[in-house]
């Protein structure tokens, strides 16, 4: 039987201390043994873009991503983004544009989103296709949700203007 | 599906990896970005006793300029390549290239030393490494050495690296001022791999080429420098010598057959894409009437 690690890593801002099997995935990590439902699991093997998260600021596949190569960073799940109103305009202009359905893509969506809105403040759709293009949602066609990064990146704009 | 079980270890430094390659050989597999090693395990393609991880080892990361060369550490992440000041002046090639890698949330995590030995035939950065003439640095427990891009690649997901040996950097000569670059390829959605692709590294002088590489991918069992750019090399190109030289990709050329797309139309996309490539870098938009 292959030994568990230790690993020591934040999530959502708060210190969390484990001891894991190597071959435990980022998103079952998150999921299974911090509860943290809202980064959902889709294809495993990087193609879907459900499992997104985000790893010492980046966008990455938590599926893609061994629990053991966490150790010593820093995570943060759609919980986290939520829960500091990080997202909440974001979430907003998904409702208001019915940018969902059944609403499985979407935490991975949000964080998709949002990684362009704070690389990019006046985004194309174009822009905005592409930065999304590893994102699958298999309700919307896509329209919505394109409609609704745009519509948030235009309110954060004349916000700070 | 999930991975099967595996024992892991993490690799303090370079000389640390070697020892464990040496120890575990074959049976072992080392961790860098794990975008292309993951998905294979999780899809039970592939069962390692033994993942080295060697994604702490922070000499192998970074892009440095040393003399005539630009030295890239195995390491760096695509995106760290696609945002580099030097790549940008020095290898746009490789910067246009990048943006063709999957996505986002993958160029975040995936290493150029990563995609470089697992050598998957439909895959850009090793055909840029052709174009570009790029060494790539290996170590093994005998020390370092210097492995041409050309002799690197040597089948689908094979390597000219030994079991005991990993790459460690990539260095790229530093092309002349006065040097362009071509990159194409054809996929059905963007960041899927490619039905066929083209780079193209050049030097053109007084609307000949004085020097013209061209990598093509997804075109065969691994990257392919193509012979027939010699045939554009120090003459001025015409439709019939493009022809000739399309032809000649055409002959040269062994694509196979798979869901994607057939062998003979990998065949014709390695035409046009040729064809397009010397218009758009010789700007003679009228070449285009030669396959299309």
């Amino acid at each position: 039987m292959t030994a568990s690690i230790p690993i020591s890593l934040e999530v959502n801002g708060e210190r969390v201390e484990a001891s894991v099997l190597p071959r435990l995935n980022l998103a079952d990590f998150i999921r299974e043994h911090l509860q943290l439902t809202g980064t959902h699991v889709g294809c495993e093997h990087g193609v879907c873009g459900a499992c997104t998260v985000r790893v010492n600021g980046d966008i990455v596949r938590s599926c893609l991503m061994l629990a053991v190569q966490a150790h010593g960073g820093s995570v943060q799940t759609i919980e986290g983004l939520s829960d500091s109103g990080e997202v909440a305009d974001l979430q907003g202009a998904f409702r208001e544009r019915n940018a969902l359905q059944c609403g499985y893509c979407t935490p991975g969506m949000l964080m998709a989103a949002q990684d362009l809105l704070k690389l990019q403040a006046e985004p194309s759709r174009d822009e905005i296709r592409e930065h999304l293009s590893g994102n699958y949602c298999r309700c919307t066609g896509y329209q919505a949700i394109i409609d609704a990064v745009e519509t948030t990146a235009g309110q954060r704009r004349s916000r700070s203007a | 599906m999930k991975a099967a079980d595996f024992a892991y270890a993490r690799a303090a430094s370079v000389e640390d990896a070697v020892a464990l390659l040496a120890t575990h050989g074959d049976r072992a597999k080392l961790l860098s970005g794990g975008q292309s090693l993951l998905p294979a395990m999780n899809l039970r393609l592939i069962s390692p006793e033994l993942i080295i991880d060697i994604g702490g080892i922070a000499e192998l990361r970074g892009i440095a300029m040393t003399g005539n060369t630009v030295r890239i550490g195995a390491l760096t992440r695509h995106v760290d390549v696609q945002r580099s000041l030097e790549i940008a002046a020095h290898a746009p090639l490789l910067k246009e290239a990048i943006i063709h890698v999957a996505h986002p949330a993958i160029r975040n995590r995936g290493t150029i030393g990563g995609s470089l030995a697992h050598a998957d035939p439909a895959s850009e950065l090793p055909a840029c490494m052709l174009a570009l003439d790029a060494d790539l640095v290996v170590q093994g427990k005998g020390g370092e050495r210097r492995i041409a891009a050309g002799d690197f690649f040597q089948g689908v997901f094979q390597t000219a690296l030994s079991p005991d040996e990993l790459l460690t950097a990539i260095e790229l000569p530093i092309p002349p001022r006065n040097s362009s670059f071509f990159f194409h390829e054809f996929t059905r959605r963007h960041g899927d791999y490619a039905i066929a692709g083209l780079a193209a590294q050049s030097v053109i002088e007084g609307g000949i080429f004085a020097h013209l590489r061209l990598g093509y991918f997804a075109v065969g069992d691994r990257p392919v420098l193509a012979d027939a750019a010699k045939k554009l090399i120090g003459k001025m190109v015409t439709p019939a010598l493009l022809s000739e030289a399309s032809e000649a990709v055409g002959n040269e050329l062994d694509p196979q057959d798979d869901q994607q797309a057939s062998g003979v139309m990998r065949r014709h996309l390695a035409k046009v894409l040729l064809t397009r490539c010397v218009a758009t870098l010789l700007s003679q938009p009228e070449l285009l009437r030669v396959t299309e």
